[in-house]
């Protein structure tokens, strides 16, 4: 399921530490930047190519929250609905997603190119309200902010 | 205190590139620490008076002092950047524009604390700051500052290696004993204590944490001495602070100033007041887990760990949540116990229980079916959590509901009436 060069990023990986067991979150943050999830097939693959227990990796993968072993939509909109953004307009941040896309939290849109999550504080509480699509943070949203980035993922879709 | 001048996030730019650190004095105070013993590197320390800023504020010097001198093993440091209590907002803000800081920081206690490496752990939702973070740190190596090349770097015969770790998504990773869990690559369940990390921590080996804006104050105390940080803001907690302003002000962001501030100065003068006038209700001075303050009991209120402890509340990670009078508390005590529901690793059932159970009574109470014996009900499943849990993870679920009934009864039973 890795290259030849990914295998060798596990491989310094693993030099991070005298157990490689420390090396599965990092492994499992590839699988999951590579596939979009983290699939059984993946959680052997990662147990074997670290010759760890197979349950050892699951254990992790169903601990943390951005492991996922489902499908989510290309472009994972994450809200952040806790205190500050509350505050600053976190409301108006899923309704003008909900009236550009027709989805909230927990739905994805028929094409899988947006899935909408709710998020727990993502540290941009200064510059709330906030989300996150993927890895980018995207900070001190208006509605005119939202239609437009939503514009520019669907034309990168 | 006009006349302070930034030093944790001085605002010059490209800080963050290796070479406009270097030009500003950076990794003086690493070459300076690696002439000294580890036993002088912790006395400037514990004599600088500076307190950890990752929630506890924990006397840094004294933790240091725990650490074992000899021994077969080898020592580890771990620096807490899993930034994930609501409200808290700043370590970030040394990642992106100061990450030099913290590595600098982080050679010098390392010499203190005698180790074999250090693990900056970071949340995983920050994976661009991560890759900044990893970028310097990769810059520090090529410079000969960290690894073996120190040795010939700084004439020592002494050296340590810097590895970022990235999280995965968990509040609780934060907690000490489960963040050493995380890195082991074990479910991150934290740890019963004793035995204490400087005993027993990553991989049975003694180890130390410490938040990174505490690390990030390290070179700071060398550059400026001991008695200069001391003389910074608060007497029995001093030095530069990063506060994290947010929710209803006019200019929320993170500003470094000294400790001990008035709250009244930091959220009308720094952060520019409450928008439209209007009046606070709430404040919650460091981070959700911290009891909140009433907004017409805030006159002389300072941001210090005695000041706050005084007014039944604490210093947490000094982020600031200010709520205006039109706050709807039921909703905010609503929200903030979700949270806590969702990141307790279930380990202790008065906590996975607990938390479970105080939202669903706030949830009923803010569809307008709830009474005021809920409130009573609220508190009793507070004070069953609080102190009955192997982490503070159960305290800091408990606290807010806890004192918001106790400070806020009047308007939460009004609010009830809807
Ligand atoms: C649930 C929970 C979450 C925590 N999260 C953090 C965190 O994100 N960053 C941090 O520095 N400390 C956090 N702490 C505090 C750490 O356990 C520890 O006290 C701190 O990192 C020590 O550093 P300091 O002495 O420099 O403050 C948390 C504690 C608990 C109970
Ligand atoms: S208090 Fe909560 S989060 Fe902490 S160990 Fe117990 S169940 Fe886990
Ligand atoms: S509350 Fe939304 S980023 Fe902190």
């Amino acid at each position: 399921m890795f290259s030849e060069e990914e295998i060798q990023k596990v491989e310094e990986l693993k030099s991070h530490y005298p157990s490689n067991l420390s090396a599965v979150m990092g492994t499992l943050h590839m699988m999951q930047d590579k596939y979009g999830m983290i699939s059984d097939e993946a959680i052997t693959y990662v147990a074997k190519l670290l010759d760890v227990p197979e349950e050892k990796v699951l254990g992790v993968v169903t601990f943390y929250e951005m492991y996922h072993q489902h499908k989510t939509g290309k472009f994972k909109l994450q809200v952040c609905t806790n205190v500050s953004c509350m505050l600053r307009g976190s409301d108006m941040v899923l309704q003008t997603i909900k009236d550009k896309i027709g989805i909230g939290i927990g739905e994805m849109t028929d094409d899988t190119v947006f899935s909408v999550h709710e998020a727990e504080c993502l540290g941009s509480c200064g510059t709330a309200p906030m989300m996150s699509v993927n890895k980018d943070y995207h900070e001190n949203l208006t509605p005119e902010k939202i239609n437009e980035l939503i514009d520019a993922l669907k034309a990168k879709a | 205190m006009t006349d302070y001048q930034p030093v944790l996030l001085p605002g010059t730019p490209d800080l963050h590139k290796i070479d406009v650190y270097e030009q500003h004095g950076g990794y003086q105070q690493a070459r300076k620490a690696m002439g000294m013993t580890p036993e002088e590197i912790i006395e400037i320390v514990k004599g600088s008076g500076l307190r950890g800023r990752g929630g506890a504020a924990f006397p840094t010097g004294l933790k240091w002092s725990f650490m074992p001198k000899d021994g077969e093993k080898p020592s580890y440091l771990c620096v807490n950047g899993d930034e994930s209590e609501p409200g808290s907002f700043k370590d970030r803000q040394i990642f992106e524009f100061n990450p030099h800081l913290m590595i600098e920081g982080i050679l010098i206690t390392g010499r203190a604390l005698r180790i074999k490496a250090a693990y900056i752990y970071i949340r995983g939702e920050y994976e661009a700051w991560v890759q900044m973070v990893e970028k310097a740190v990769a810059d520090a190596y090529a410079k000969g500052y960290v690894g073996e090349k120190m040795k010939e770097t700084f004439g020592v015969d002494f050296s340590c290696e810097i590895y970022v770790h990235r999280g995965a998504g968990a509040y609780i990773c934060g907690e000490e004993s489960s963040l050493m869990n995380s890195i082991e690559g074990i479910r991150p369940y934290p740890r019963v204590k004793p035995p204490f990390p400087a005993q027993v921590g990553l991989w049975g080996c003694p180890t130390t944490i410490n938040n990174v804006e505490t690390i990030a104050n390290v070179p700071v105390i060398l550059d400026k001495g001991p008695d200069w940080f001391k003389s910074i803001g608060a007497e029995k907690h001093p030095g530069p602070i990063l506060y994290g302003i947010s929710g209803h002000v006019n200019k929320p962001g993170v500003y470094d100033l000294p400790t001990g501030m008035l709250l009244t100065e930091l959220i009308n003068d720094v952060a520019g007041g409450v928008p439209n006038g209007k009046k606070i209700k709430m404040v919650i001075p460091g981070g959700s887990s911290m009891p909140p303050l009433r907004g017409d009991e805030l006159e002389g209120v300072r941001m210090d760990a005695e000041s706050l402890k005084e007014v039944g509340s604490a210093i947490g990670t000094a982020g600031i949540m200010v709520m205006d009078e039109d706050t709807d508390l039921t909703r905010i005590l609503t929200r903030i116990t979700h949270f806590y529901k969702v990141e307790s690793c279930g380990q202790c059932t008065p906590c996975r229980e607990g938390t479970g159970w105080m939202l669903k009574v706030l949830n009923r109470m803010l569809e307008g079916n709830g009474t005021p014996s809920d409130l009573d009900l609220l508190h009793d499943v507070a004070n069953n959590i609080e102190g009955n849990t192997v982490c503070a993870l159960g305290d800091a679920a408990a606290w807010p509901v806890k004192f918001t009934i106790e400070r806020f009864r009047k308007e939460l039973e009004a609010e009830l009436e809807r």
